[in-house]
């Protein structure tokens, strides 16, 4: 196949290649540039639910990690419209939920926190809904903390897809909307979930932590303290150590 | 009974009000400090997962949150089964305590007290803030400044931040220091403690020099409460209790901190958020003690390091008969605990283990963590129980502040009887009354921003609660 044959879509003003099938998220990963997403993750299917990789695909705005790529389409992932309205995104996340970063073991290394940063939000925007969120301390080893969680469905996923446990799953709606252990107590205890589970290792903010690893690093020394997320993308600890980002960046 | 109202404090942090009760003899038979902020931080904690608490409650305070930090990780050790931290990680938590003292101390004296102390109590009100003073006494007010960041450096280079870091965590601490940090750290010392010395000094003199006054301002007789080593050493990190009457008998010694709770109770004024502890042996009214640097060098038996202990003789040689009581020697005490500071910090950046990996031991999980330290203003109790789960169902909090409230009111109730003349507020009397309030460096929250600008207000009210008069101090020190 020669160079003209693979198609390619236009990424801020570069071509980038695709094969068919691949999201824009997919094609921009393997190209190397980051645009940002919560919800999303390579290991697991997609889900389109937090928006946050909003780009313009030919003057429109779509999700990335759910919009097939498509030959020739001219997609923008920082312009200043896009910016703004993943900021407005990300300031709705922060008062949809109870978010204490100066105490949280994942400040520094939170998704959700990095992109705030990234997007230079300053405030909230938004007024607090300070919701009544329960936290579940029942696991020997895991806690889940869900005035921190954003319900990405990520762990559920995971749990299904990758641990085949369905440990997890979306309860309620609306602003209802709270992660459930899939059990009848309904108690992280019961779920059948374990700490070397791969839904224990995707949680991109601090709400499905382990319970023996706290604060390993000082500040300045954590994942975002170093570099923004525009540069290092969604790292989890466990794939970070020093300086570096172990396994492929997504 | 007449009432007078000064509100708020400034150079304090935070907001108070004080209301003076006369009666028709113009005597103040009692003095109140209203302490209006309320933080309910007990609350907050409940249910939070025990680990977290170094973190959360080191933002009840701006100025000693290392106090905080450190006490609650004294408290989750216990929580975590261990009672004996490894080496390198206690010469950790006692280093950035130290640096935490220092920066604090350092940061009461020479901003916010020495504006009365340099410059007379009676001084204009431009002239009352540390702006003021660096321009008369440059090189004081230089050597605070660098004083105050130097401990910052030290915290920050264990924690990472200079306010509000990452270091305790059950069982030890979460980094050793880089040899090139304590390089780094290393090469200031002799400026550090030559400027230690001098601020001993000037402090000593200011108190001197203005005889009998300065001894006899807002002075009260009391007990002092602060933890000793187990040799009677003076001690901040740990150690067990020691209560001195106020003739220096001792009351109890090594008391341990585990039982706090058995020495000291609290009672509950519905004037005042804060609550009055006091020595449940000698009731409410004979048991209130104070804490903080005149309660530490009264209690103790020596400094450890040589300039210190000279300059503790030297102290405590001006009472010939019990101890000194005087509240404004609550300044002098303090830099002699910066002196100490100095010094224990060029010791034990000497020491090897500050790099050492070896920090963090494991133990056999407890339902109840009791830690209790020195903060800067005195000592400090955090109390915590956790259930199975691993979270917190009861704090209980001991600020140093609380434990001198009976005495600032004790203190402001002295200065009023002795400055109070007639029924005329005057604005040199709220002058002293924060004079006396500051002398213990209560920490209530804004006394950073406030820097002798504060609008006071000073309500004289009769027995029915009618207003007889009334003075106001603006922002801009204007009387009205
Ligand atoms: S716990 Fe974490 S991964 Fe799971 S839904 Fe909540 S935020 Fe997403
Ligand atoms: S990452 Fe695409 S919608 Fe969440």
């Amino acid at each position: 196949m020669s160079d003209q044959t693979i198609p390619c879509i236009e990424l801020n003003g570069k071509p980038i290649p695709f094969q068919a099938g691949e999201s824009i998220m997919q094609a921009a990963t393997q190209a190397g540039v980051y645009i940002p997403h919560l919800c999303h993750h390579p290991d697991v299917s997609p889900h389109g639910s937090c928006r946050v990789c909003i780009v313009k695909v030919n003057g429109r705005v779509k999700a990335s990690c759910i919009t097939p790529a498509e030959e020739g389409a001219v997609v923008e992932s920082e312009c200043d419209e896009i910016r703004q309205l993943r900021k407005r995104l990300i300031q709705m996340l922060f008062v949809e939920g109870n978010h204490f970063c100066p105490s949280c073991e994942m400040s520094g290394q939170c998704q959700l926190q990095a992109l705030a940063y990234d997007l230079n939000m300053l405030d909230t925007h938004f007024d607090h809904f300070y919701p009544n969120r329960a936290i579940d301390c029942t696991h020997p080893d895991i806690i889940l903390d869900r005035d921190r969680c954003i319900n990405c469905d990520l762990c559920v996923r995971a749990s299904a897809q990758i641990d085949n446990k369905q440990a997890l799953s979306l309860g309620g709606r609306g602003q209802q909307t709270h992660l459930q252990a899939n059990c009848e107590s309904g108690l992280l205890k019961d779920s059948g979930i374990e700490s070397q589970d791969k839904a224990m290792h995707i949680c991109p903010v601090g709400a499905l932590l382990p319970k023996n690893n706290h604060y390993p690093q000082i500040t300045g020394e954590r994942i975002y303290d170093k570099a923004p997320i525009s540069e290092v993308g969604n790292v989890r600890p466990e794939n970070h150590q020093g300086d570096q980002t172990k396994g492929p960046i997504s | 009974m007449k009432k007078v109202v000064i509100e708020p404090v400034s150079r304090v942090e935070g907001h108070g009000k004080v209301t003076l009760h006369v009666d028709d003899d113009g005597q103040v038979q009692e003095a109140r400090l209203h302490i209006v902020e309320f933080r309910g931080f007990e609350r907050f904690i409940e249910g939070r997962p025990y680990w977290e608490l170094p973190l959360v409650v080191q933002r009840l305070c701006g100025i000693c949150p290392v106090s905080h930090h450190l006490a609650a990780g004294k408290a989750i050790d216990q929580i975590a089964g261990v009672s004996q931290l490894s080496a390198p990680a206690e010469k950790l938590r006692r280093l950035m305590h130290w640096g935490q003292t220092l920066q604090s101390h350092a940061l009461h004296f020479f901003h916010l007290a020495s504006p009365d102390l340099l410059f007379g109590m009676q001084s204009e009100v431009e002239k009352r803030n540390v702006v003021a003073v660096i321009e008369a006494y440059p090189d004081i007010a230089l050597k605070g400044v660098k004083l105050r960041k130097y401990g910052q450096d030290i915290i920050k280079a264990i924690s990472g931040k200079k306010v509000h870091g990452i270091a305790a965590i059950p069982g030890g601490m979460n980094r050793a220091l880089k040899p090139e940090e304590i390089r780094t750290l290393k090469e200031p010392l002799n400026d550090i403690i030559a400027w230690s010395k001098d601020a001993v000094d000037i402090a000593r003199s200011l108190y001197e020099q203005n005889q009998p006054f300065n001894a006899n301002f807002a002075s009260l007789s009391t007990p002092y409460l602060s933890l000793v080593s187990s040799n009677g050493d003076w001690e901040i990190y740990d150690g067990n209790m020691r209560i001195k009457e106020p003739n220096g008998d001792i009351f109890k010694d090594q008391y341990p901190c585990s039982e706090y709770f058995n020495l000291i109770n609290e009672q509950v004024k519905n004037w005042s958020y804060m609550k009055f502890p006091f020595l449940v042996e000698k009731g409410t009214e004979q048991g209130w003690y104070r804490v903080g640097p005149l309660a530490r060098v009264n209690n103790c038996d020596r400094f450890s390091t040589p300039l210190a202990e000279a300059a503790r003789q030297q102290f405590m040689a001006q009472s010939s008969y019990g101890l000194p009581h005087a509240t404004l020697a609550y300044h002098w005490a303090r830099m002699i605990e910066v002196l100490h500071c100095a010094e224990a910090i060029q010791d034990i950046l000497n020491d090897n283990d500050l790099t050492s990996e070896d920090l963090k031991r494991d133990g056999q999980r407890q339902a109840t963590g009791i830690g209790v330290i020195e903060a800067p203003r005195g000592t400090l109790f955090h109390h915590y129980e956790v259930n199975e789960d691993d979270q917190v169902t009861m704090a209980n909090l001991i600020v140093s502040t609380t434990s001198n409230n009976r005495a600032m009111n004790e203190s402001i109730r002295k200065v009023a009887n002795d400055h109070l003349s007639g029924q005329t507020l005057t604005p040199e009397l709220l002058n002293l009354v924060e004079v006396a309030i500051r002398a213990y460096d209560p920490c209530l929250s804004c006394a950073t921003h406030a820097m002798g600008k504060m609008p006071l207000q000073v309500e004289l009210l009769n027995q029915q609660g009618q207003q007889l008069d009334k003075i106001t101090r603006s922002h801009t020190g204007e009387i009205a």
